[in-house]
């Protein structure tokens, strides 16, 4: 018998459908219990809908279509669209941080405390403050948020100021224009991320405690809302005797606000401008008072280690990075999603193994956004773990990984970084704001199919000088996209400028698009979908006109057009 | 439709206030007045000047009024890699506008975004705020149609 349904409804559950999935199942099924749950981080699968049957055995269905037949399939547990997580997977993996991710309702306090929730915040309780900052410190647990700083010592920092109030914030901003991670641990597990707050808060003594999150993550901000109320509610904020105020906050939409100083101005109520550090804002903060900032994930991991000992979380992991990483898994690959890792797993198991990429066609990893650096797939044998990414020019980042096929161009993507660096630079440094813009259009011209070798060299030089004159972290490593893709694929920058080729043949500037007659069926397709009507009715393409869209190759039926090296019209 | 008075009643006059308070006047009214400043500095007791400081800061505030729907495309790394830049060329062209603006009836705004956090379903939309995963030409544009006939929610 069916004792309950489950329907995935984080933000890629319902960008796949999911609300149409609950509706429908919900105006069918009338007498069984039907609840929403998070992300579980197969979200290639993508409406997942789990059953939970009398005898307690769970089984996950997926891309499910808000009709009939689907839910017969679910109704009468059929074999068909099981989802089956592959043993390539399921051996890798290492499920922590996000065991109850998608397994319980967000929503639901009671639930998650029937699953050991709020076990570690009364464990802590009766342990003294001192004794918690020494079971982090003891852990290994460093920050996930991209820096990798020792948790514990931060909280030391913390504990040891004396200050009528003392600030703790969530850093829940997930600027990296790649990374969910810690957008699905707030809408599937709010309570986790709470819970690691409130041990952060007994820990420190920290007296007011918010959470930043990004303004993109309007279900984030329910499901914490939510989750608020109801420790509140129970008293879960009163940390023997003294009750601690939490305060959700919204960002506006600005990368920078990620970087400590700049998160403190921005939640004054200012433009989030960072500023020179020293004072650090465990000693100089929000509003003056010692403020300590950690990650979304940093939180979550928290509740796991007072609960199971700083022993157990640190005999996983390699010497120097513990526990577990989440990564979000996008990009040229087969099973996109959330995936947790043991540190030290390396990059081409996520890649190949867990997320099923094509061995033959996978070029590089970027990790590490906007601030991290692209991997070549020769190097793909590294440990993932904060010291050997360093070395190899990325970071760790908060964990954004996108793969990288052969059809993509590697300038192009060093370009898209800097575009979106300088954008966001908030344009208190020269260099930083000025620097980031003379490389972008330096980019630009290369992609343009207008570079020359002094472009790449003047690349080289000004890429230093930004880094060594910027304050913040934005600015400092805003150049690593170019640098590294300097280091890893400089024959493809030549190829730009000297034989004025892109090999991926991306950059439109130095593609034109071919269609070949011998293939061609004469259906008009293309030109009646072509906007720009480049192409005669005699089926040649004028690349003068061309915007290169490709829409004619996707309305082919016959894969006649083909993108070509700009001046070359074979294949 | 509260006024911006009212809604700015319901804030403590706290300058770590004033983000928020922009937020709920945008949510209101759709975007950020000249009014909107000036009452929003009066509460506030600072200069208009710094009001719009924080204004021009943050890319979420709008100083023009945004058509009925907005499409926000998101040209974050998973989108761009999976050819968001080609997203933004089709609405643009469907739409006869560019980023940041709004069509001629008032009934789209474009708009572009970095990651919408479903890159797993790149490349992706928003309209409204409800996300249109797996994007290509076709499809695009028969979401596009559905609104324009008022069929989507
Ligand atoms: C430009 C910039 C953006 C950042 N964005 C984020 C972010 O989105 N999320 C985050 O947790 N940390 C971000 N950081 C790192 C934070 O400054 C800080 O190191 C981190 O929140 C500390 O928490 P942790 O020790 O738990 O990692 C950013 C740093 C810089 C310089
Ligand atoms: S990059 Fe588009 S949703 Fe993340």
């Amino acid at each position: 018998m069916i004792k309950r349904i489950k329907v995935g409804t984080a933000s890629c559950g319902i960008a796949a459908g999911a609300k149409d999935v609950l509706e429908f199942i919900k105006n069918n099924v009338t007498d069984i219990d039907i609840v929403e749950v998070g992300c579980i981080g197969h979200c290639y699968a993508e409406p997942l809908v789990e059953v939970e049957t009398d005898d307690g055995e769970s089984i996950i269905y997926r891309d499910v279509k808000p009709d009939k037949a689907d839910l017969d399939k679910i109704l009468s547990l059929s074999d068909e669209k099981r989802l089956k997580v592959r043993n390539e997977r399921s051996s890798r993996e290492l499920i922590m941080v996000t065991k109850l991710a998608g397994r319980i309702s967000p929503v639901s306090i009671d639930e998650y405390k029937k699953n050991g929730g709020y076990e570690a915040l009364a464990k802590a309780l009766s342990m003294s403050p001192k004794d918690v900052v020494d079971e982090i410190k003891k852990s290994g647990l460093r920050g996930r948020g991209g820096g990798g700083f020792p948790t514990g010592l931060k909280w030391e920092f913390l504990s040891a100021k004396e200050s009528e109030r003392k600030i703790m914030i969530c850093n829940a901003d997930e600027g990296d224009p790649g990374a969910f991670m810690d957008r699905s641990l707030m809408e599937s597990v709010p309570h986790q991320v709470l819970e690691g707050m409130l041990i952060g808060a007994y820990a420190t003594g920290a007296t007011d405690l918010f959470i930043y999150v990004r303004a993109e993550y309007p279900l984030a901000v329910r499901n914490l809302g939510i989750a608020l109320e109801q420790i509140k509610n129970e008293g879960l904020n009163n940390l023997n005797g003294r009750v601690v105020d939490i305060k959700i906050k919204e960002g506006a939409g600005a990368f920078v606000c990620g970087e400590e100083t700049a998160m403190i101005a921005s939640l004054e109520g200012k433009r989030g401008n960072p500023r020179y550090r020293p004072p650090f804002p465990t000693d100089k903060g929000y509003k003056g008072y010692p403020t300590a900032i950690n990650n979304v994930e940093t939180f979550g991991n928290v509740p796991l280690i007072i609960k199971g000992g700083a022993d157990r979380y640190a005999s996983i992991g390699t010497e120097h990075s513990k526990g577990t990483k989440l990564f979000a898994l996008a990009g040229d690959l087969k099973y996109p999603g959330l995936v947790e890792v043991p540190m030290g797993i390396t990059i081409g198991e996520i890649v190949f193994e867990i997320g099923g990429a094509d061995k033959d066609k996978v070029k590089a990893v970027q990790i590490g956004g906007p601030s991290g650096g692209c991997i070549p797939a020769k190097y793909f044998d590294t440990p993932i773990d904060y010291d050997s990414l360093k070395s190899l020019g990325a970071i760790m980042g908060s964990g954004g990984l996108i793969v990288i096929s052969s059809d993509r161009c590697m300038v192009e993507t060093a370009r898209y970084f800097l575009e979106f660096t300088s954008r966001e630079s908030c344009g208190k440094c020269t260099f930083c704001r000025i620097g980031t813009k003379r490389m972008l259009e330096t980019l630009e011209k290369i992609t343009g199919g207008k570079g020359s070798l002094e472009d790449v060299a003047f690349l080289e030089d000004i890429a230093g000088k930004v880094k060594n004159g910027s304050l913040c972290g934005l600015g400092q490593t805003a150049p690593n996209p170019v640098v590294s893709t300097l280091r890893f694929f400089r024959d493809e920058y030549e190829k730009h400028v000297v034989d004025k080729q892109c090999p991926a043949l991306q950059c439109n500037a130095l593609v034109d698009l071919y269609l070949n007659q011998d293939k061609c069926i004469k259906c008009k397709l293309c030109i009646k979908n072509c906007p720009v009507n480049a192409i005669s009715d005699d089926f040649v393409i004028d690349c003068d006109i061309c915007t290169r869209c490709n829409t004619c190759m996707e309305v082919c039926p016959v894969d006649a057009i083909k993108r070509v090296p700009k001046g070359g019209k074979s294949e | 439709m509260l006024a911006v008075k009212d809604v700015l009643s319901s804030l403590e006059q706290d300058n770590s206030n004033l983000i928020k308070a922009l937020q709920l006047i945008q949510e209101q009214e759709g975007y950020i007045s000249n009014e909107a400043i000036k009452e929003i500095a009066n509460y506030f007791n600072v200069s208009p000047v710094d009001v719009e400081g924080v204004v021009t800061f943050y890319t979420q505030f709008k100083r023009i009024k945004p058509g009925e729907h907005t499409i926000c495309v998101c040209d974050g790394t998973a989108c761009h890699i999976k050819g968001s830049p080609l997203v933004k060329n089709w609405i643009e062209e469907e739409l006869g506008i560019k980023e940041g603006e709004t069509d001629k009836d008032g009934f789209f705004s474009l708009e572009v975004v970095a990651c919408l956090g479903c890159c797993s379903l790149a490349p992706v939309v928003s309209i409204d705020g409800k996300v249109y995963g797996n994007l290509d030409r076709k499809k695009l544009l028969k979401i596009i149609k559905q609104y324009r006939n008022g069929g989507a929610k």
